[in-house]
C-alpha cells in the first residue's frame, strides 16, 4: 500500500448540505450526484414515493426509470448507479440490517440489475440523511466522488497519479487518505472496482468496511450484473462516504425498545442454536459444500454433474480450519450471524501480487462452488487465488465460475485450444489456467477481454468464429438474459428452474431457492403449487432489498421449535420478528398482505421496466438446456437410473430396449413441455399475460398502475412494443 | 492480572444495598434495573449474586467496534462513545452480567469499582484479584492471529 495525503487530491468542485437526521428509518430525500458536470443536489422522496416503492431496491429502481430513456444503453451517460438503503437499514440491534441495494442498468443484461450487498458505506450515507445516491453523467478524467456525512459534504477529486487500482490497494489508501486519523480508519467507507472490471462486463463493486482487528480493509461485493463496468465507464474510481458517530437508534425508530429486544432476541437464538444448525458464525455460507454435493446439486464441470467423490475435499470442515476464528465477523454492526469470513496471511502464488500475504474475503459458498468443483478445482490453494484475484480486479465470482467452466467444457469438447485461448491450457482443474484468465482479463489481453465478456457473447462467438455447434452452444452457456447463473444445480428441480429463469434480472439465487422444498421433500408437486411458491418466496425475499436487510438470519438461523410451526420453511417466527420490526422502526403496521403487497409493486415495477427496455418476453424467461436436464448421453448415463425411473414413472414410457439418444430425446422433450407448462402457471398466478406482461389489472390491484408504467404495458399489449 | 469483584454468595443477606448504591452511582437512582450487581432470592434464605467476573471477556471478542475494553487493571469497560448499542455483548455473556435498559443506547456492567462492597453489611463483596487465563486472553491472541503481518 501507497500512502497518499489529501493534498495529493485535486478538489474539483464541491457541495455543501444540511445534514439531516433520519426520522422513523427514512431520510425523505436522495442525493444526486453527476460525475460528467460535477454537480452534487439534493432530491425531495415524496410521501407517494416512499408508499409505492418502500426503499431501498425501490427507490433505486424508481430514481433509475426517471433517469433513463427506453432507447438508454448501459454505457449512456444517463444510465445510472443508484445505491438505495431502505428504512431498517443501519440500525445496529437486528442482525443483516446493513444491507445496500445497487441498481443500474446492465452491460451483461440490458435491462436493469439489483444487486445486494453489505459493507458500512449504505448505512453511512444514510447517515448523512440520505435515502439513496444517485451516479450519473461520465467523467472525463478519473474522479473520486467524496461524501462526508457529517460535514454534509460533498467533493469531486482528481486522481493523483500512483494511485492503486485493484481493489485490496486502492481502497484501503483511500480510506486512509479520507481518514481524519488513524481512530478515524472505520468511520470511512469506499465503494470501488478494480482493473478487471475497466475491461469486462462482468463485475462487481466493491463495497469496504475497515476492520479494527484485522487493521485492514475487507470488501463484501455488489456482484451481479456487471455494475463495476458501469462504474468505471463513467470514470469513477472510487466512491468514498465518511460517518463518525454510528449509535444504536440513528433511525430514530418509533419504538427503539423494541428494535432492541428483537435484536436481542435473535442474537440470543444465533449464539444457542448457530453451531448446531448451519455454523454461520464458524464457515459462513460454505457450510453448504457437503450438503450441496451431498444431494447431488454442487455444480461440476459446468453444471454437467451435481456431485463428485472429491466433494469433501473442498467441504466446509476444510474452510473452517483456514478462516480466521473468534472474529466478529458481520458485514455490519450487529450482525452477530457474522458469516462474512476471511482467510488471513493467504500467500499468493501467481499474478503480480505473487509472493506477498493478503487477506482474502471469504470464500463464500457461490465462490467456493464457482471457482471450486465447477472448474473441478479440489485445491483450496486455487479456490483462494481465484477469490483474491476476482475481488481485487472486481470481477464476479460467480458469473467468472460460470464462464470459466463453459471455456473448460469448450476445451474439452475440442472447440478451444492454445491457439484460441493465447496459450492458455484451459483442462479441468486447472485453476493456474483459470488465474491467468482472470490476470489476462485485469491487463486487458484479448482472451481476458473476450472471456469477460460472459458465456452469452463467448457461445455466438464459437459458432460464428470456430463453427461450434449452436444447438450445443445454446445448451450448455449457462445463462438467462445474458448473466451467467449462479451455483446451484436446477437440473432435478422444475420450480427452482422457475426459481433461476423467471426471475427479473436473470439466474441469481437470491428470488427463489425451492430446490429442497421440491426435488428434496416434493412439497409443491403439481403446478399450481409450485406458482404458487414462484409467487410468494421471491415477494418474500425481494422485500428484504426494500428493507436493507440480508436474507442470511432469516433462515439460516431457526427457532429450536422452529418445526412446530404449519410452513416451517417460511420461519414464521422470523417472519413475525420482521413485522414487528417494521412497525417499530416506521410506526407503520405490517402484516403478510402488506409485506407481500410492498415487494409486488416493486417486483411489477421492475418487469415493466424491462419491458419498456424493450425485453420482459416470455422467451427470455427459458433456461438453456442444461440447467433443466442432461444435454450429452455421458450426462444421461452418469443418472441413468434416476433418468430412466423418471421416464418409467413420470412420462409414462418405457425406457427398455431404447438407445441413449432416444432417451435423452424423450426426458428433453417432457422436461421442455414441462417448464412450458410451469411458465403459464407462474404468469397466471403473478397476474401477467402468457407472454410475461403485468396486466393493467393487476397493477390497478397492486398499487403500481402510475400512468407511466400503464403506458407501457399498454402499448406492450397492443403490440407496439 | 484481573481486579474483579468476587462474590460470597453464603454470607449474603439480601438487604440490597449494593444494588441500591451501584445505581445511585451510576445512574443516579435507586433502580435494581439499572445496576451492575444483581441479587436474585435462591430459595430456603439464600441468594445468587451476579456481576461480570472480568475473566470471560466473550464481549470483547464480540464487540464489533471494539468499544469493551480491558483497562490495565485487567477490568472489562465499555468506552460508551464508541458503542453502537448493538446488544451483541448482552446476547454473548454467559452470567447475564452484561445488561441493558430498554430504550437506552449503551450496555452496563460492573468495572469493579467496590463501591457496593463499602455498603454490604454481611462481607458478601470482596474487591479482589486473579491471574490471566487462556480464556481472557483469547479475544486478544484471535485478533493478533489475524492482524496483518506488516503491522506484526
Ligand atoms: S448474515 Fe452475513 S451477509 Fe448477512 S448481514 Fe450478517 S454478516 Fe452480513
Ligand atoms: S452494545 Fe456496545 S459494547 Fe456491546 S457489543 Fe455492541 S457496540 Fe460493543
Amino acid at each position: 500500500m501507497k500512502a497518499f495525503n489529501k493534498s495529493d487530491f485535486k478538489l474539483v468542485a464541491e457541495f455543501k448540505f444540511e445534514p439531516k437526521p433520519i426520522h422513523r428509518g427514512y431520510a425523505m430525500r436522495t442525493l444526486y450526484v453527476n460525475v460528467g458536470d460535477k454537480v452534487a443536489k439534493e432530491k425531495p422522496v415524496s410521501e407517494d414515493t416512499k408508499k409505492r416503492f418502500t426503499g431501498g431496491k425501490g427507490f433505486g429502481l424508481r430514481l433509475l426509470w426517471d433517469a433513463t430513456k427506453p432507447s438508454t444503453r448501459w454505457n449512456d451517460p444517463e444510465n445510472e448507479i443508484v445505491i438505495g438503503m431502505g428504512p431498517i437499514a443501519g440500525n445496529t440491534n437486528y442482525p443483516g440490517s446493513g444491507k445496500s441495494l445497487v441498481v443500474s442498468l446492465s452491460p451483461m443484461t440490458d435491462v436493469p440489475i439489483d444487486s445486494n450487498v453489505g459493507g458500512y458505506f449504505g448505512p453511512y450515507l444514510k447517515f448523512g440523511g440520505w435515502d439513496a445516491l444517485e451516479l450519473q453523467g461520465k467523467s472525463e478524467r478519473e474522479t473520486i466522488v467524496f461524501i462526508d456525512s457529517n460535514e454534509g459534504l460533498v467533493q469531486f477529486y482528481e486522481e493523483p497519479a500512483g494511485l492503486d487500482q485493484d481493489t485490496h490497494l486502492l481502497a484501503e489508501e483511500l480510506t486512509h487518505v479520507f481518514a481524519k486519523d488513524a481512530k478515524d480508519l472505520q468511520a470511512v467507507s469506499v465503494v470501488s472496482a478494480g482493473r478487471g472490471a475497466d475491461h469486462a462486463p462482468m463485475s462487481v463493486l466493491n463495497f469496504s468496511l475497515y476492520d479494527k482487528r484485522r487493521q485492514g480493509v475487507r470488501v463484501k461485493q455488489a456482484g451481479r450484473g456487471g455494475i463495476g463496468h458501469v462504474l468505471r465507464d463513467k470514470k469513477i474510481r472510487a466512491v468514498v462516504c465518511r460517518f463518525s458517530g454510528v449509535k444504536q437508534n440513528l433511525n430514530d425508530a418509533a419504538d427503539p425498545a423494541a428494535v432492541q429486544r428483537l435484536g436481542l432476541k435473535l442474537h440470543r437464538e444465533i449464539v444457542v442454536n448457530d453451531d448446531k444448525q448451519c455454523k454461520m458464525r464458524s464457515t459462513g455460507t460454505a457450510h453448504l459444500m457437503e450438503v450441496m454435493n451431498d444431494y447431488d446439486l454442487l455444480p461440476t464441470k459446468n453444471h454437467k454433474y451435481g456431485q463428485d467423490p472429491r466433494g469433501p475435499e473442498v467441504a466446509s470442515w476444510v474452510w473452517e480450519k483456514l478462516f480466521s476464528q473468534n472474529l466478529p465477523d458481520g458485514c455490519w454492526y450487529g450482525c452477530t450471524l457474522a458469516c462474512a469470513h476471511a482467510v488471513d496471511h493467504f500467500l499468493l502464488e501467481t499474478g503480480p501480487y505473487k509472493g506477498t500475504k493478503v487477506c482474502v474475503d471469504g470464500p463464500e459458498y457461490e465462490t467456493a462452488a464457482g471457482v471450486g468443483p465447477n472448474l473441478y478445482v479440489y485445491d483450496p490453494q486455487g479456490i483462494l487465488e481465484l477469490n483474491f484475484y476476482c475481488d481485487t480486479y472486481g470481477i464476479d465470482t460467480i458469473s467468472f465460475g460460470t464462464m470459466c467452466s463453459f471455456l473448460m467444457e469448450c476445451w474439452e469438447l475440442g472447440i478451444l485450444n492454445k491457439e484460441r485461448t493465447d496459450g492458455i491450457e484451459l483442462t479441468w482443474g486447472n485453476w493456474q489456467a483459470a488465474c491467468q484468465v482472470l490476470h489476462d482479463m485485469a491487463d486487458g489481453k484479448p482472451f481476458g477481454v473476450l472471456a469477460g465478456k460472459g458465456v452469452k457473447f463467448l457461445a455466438d462467438y464459437f459458432v460464428k468464429e470456430y463453427g461450434a455447434d449452436p444447438k450445443v452452444m445454446k445448451d450448455i452457456a449457462l445463462h438467462g438474459k445474458g448473466l451467467e447463473q449462479s451455483e446451484y444445480i436446477s437440473k432435478e428441480s422444475l420450480a427452482q428452474q422457475g426459481g433461476y429463469y423467471m426471475t427479473n434480472k436473470g439466474p441469481q439465487h437470491d428470488e427463489a431457492w425451492l430446490i429442497f422444498m421440491d426435488m428434496v421433500n416434493n412439497r409443491i408437486p403439481t403446478f399450481e403449487n409450485k406458482a404458487e411458491a414462484l409467487h410468494y418466496f421471491p415477494m418474500f425475499r425481494t422485500w428484504f432489498g426494500l428493507q436493507g436487510l440480508c436474507k442470511l438470519p432469516w433462515n439460516d438461523i431457526e427457532p429450536a421449535d422452529n418445526s412446530k410451526w404449519a410452513e416451517p420453511n417460511k420461519v414464521p417466527e422470523h417472519v413475525q420478528n420482521y413485522y414487528e420490526l417494521y412497525t417499530a422502526i416506521t410506526g407503520e403496521p405490517l402484516d403478510w398482505d402488506s409485506l407481500i403487497r410492498q415487494s409486488e409493486r416493486v417486483y411489477n415495477f421492475q418487469r415493466v421496466f424491462n419491458i419498456r427496455q424493450g425485453h420482459g418476453h416470455r422467451v427470455e424467461d427459458w433456461p438453456p438446456y442444461r440447467a433443466m436436464g442432461p444435454v450429452f448421453e455421458d450426462e444421461y448415463l452418469a443418472r441413468e437410473e434416476r433418468y430412466d425411473k423418471q421416464m418409467k414413472e413420470k412420462i409414462g414410457v418405457d425406457p427398455a430396449g431404447k438407445s441413449t439418444a432416444e432417451k435423452v430425446k424423450i426426458t428433453r422433450e417432457y422436461r421442455l413441455k414441462q417448464y412450458d407448462s410451469l411458465l403459464d402457471a407462474v404468469f397466471k398466478r403473478r397476474g401477467w399475460t402468457p407472454d410475461g406482461c403485468p396486466t393493467p389489472e393487476h397493477l390497478k390491484a397492486i398499487g403500481m398502475d402510475l400512468p407511466e408504467v400503464l403506458e407501457v404495458v399498454n402499448a406492450r399489449m397492443a403490440g407496439k412494443a | 492480572m484481573i481486579k474483579y469483584l468476587k462474590l460470597h454468595e453464603d454470607r449474603c443477606v439480601g438487604c440490597g444495598n449494593c444494588v441500591a448504591t451501584c445505581s445511585r452511582t451510576y445512574f443516579k437512582k435507586e433502580d435494581p434495573a439499572h445496576a451492575r450487581i444483581q441479587v436474585f432470592p435462591a430459595g430456603s434464605g439464600k441468594f445468587h449474586l451476579v456481576a461480570c467476573d472480568q475473566e470471560c471477556r466473550k464481549c470483547v471478542a464480540e464487540c464489533p467496534v471494539q468499544a469493551i475494553t480491558v483497562t490495565a487493571q485487567g477490568v472489562v469497560m465499555i468506552n460508551k462513545n464508541l458503542c453502537v448499542g448493538c446488544l451483541a455483548c448482552v446476547a454473548v455473556c454467559p452470567t447475564g452480567a452484561m445488561r441493558y435498559y430498554p430504550g437506552e443506547p449503551v450496555p452496563f456492567k460492573c468495572i469493579a469499582c467496590g463501591e457496593c462492597v463499602k455498603t454490604c453489611p454481611a462481607n458478601a463483596l470482596e474487591i479482589a484479584e486473579k491471574e490471566d487465563s487462556p480464556m481472557s486472553r483469547l479475544p486478544f491472541e484471535a485478533a493478533a492471529a489475524a492482524a496483518k503481518e506488516t503491522l506484526k
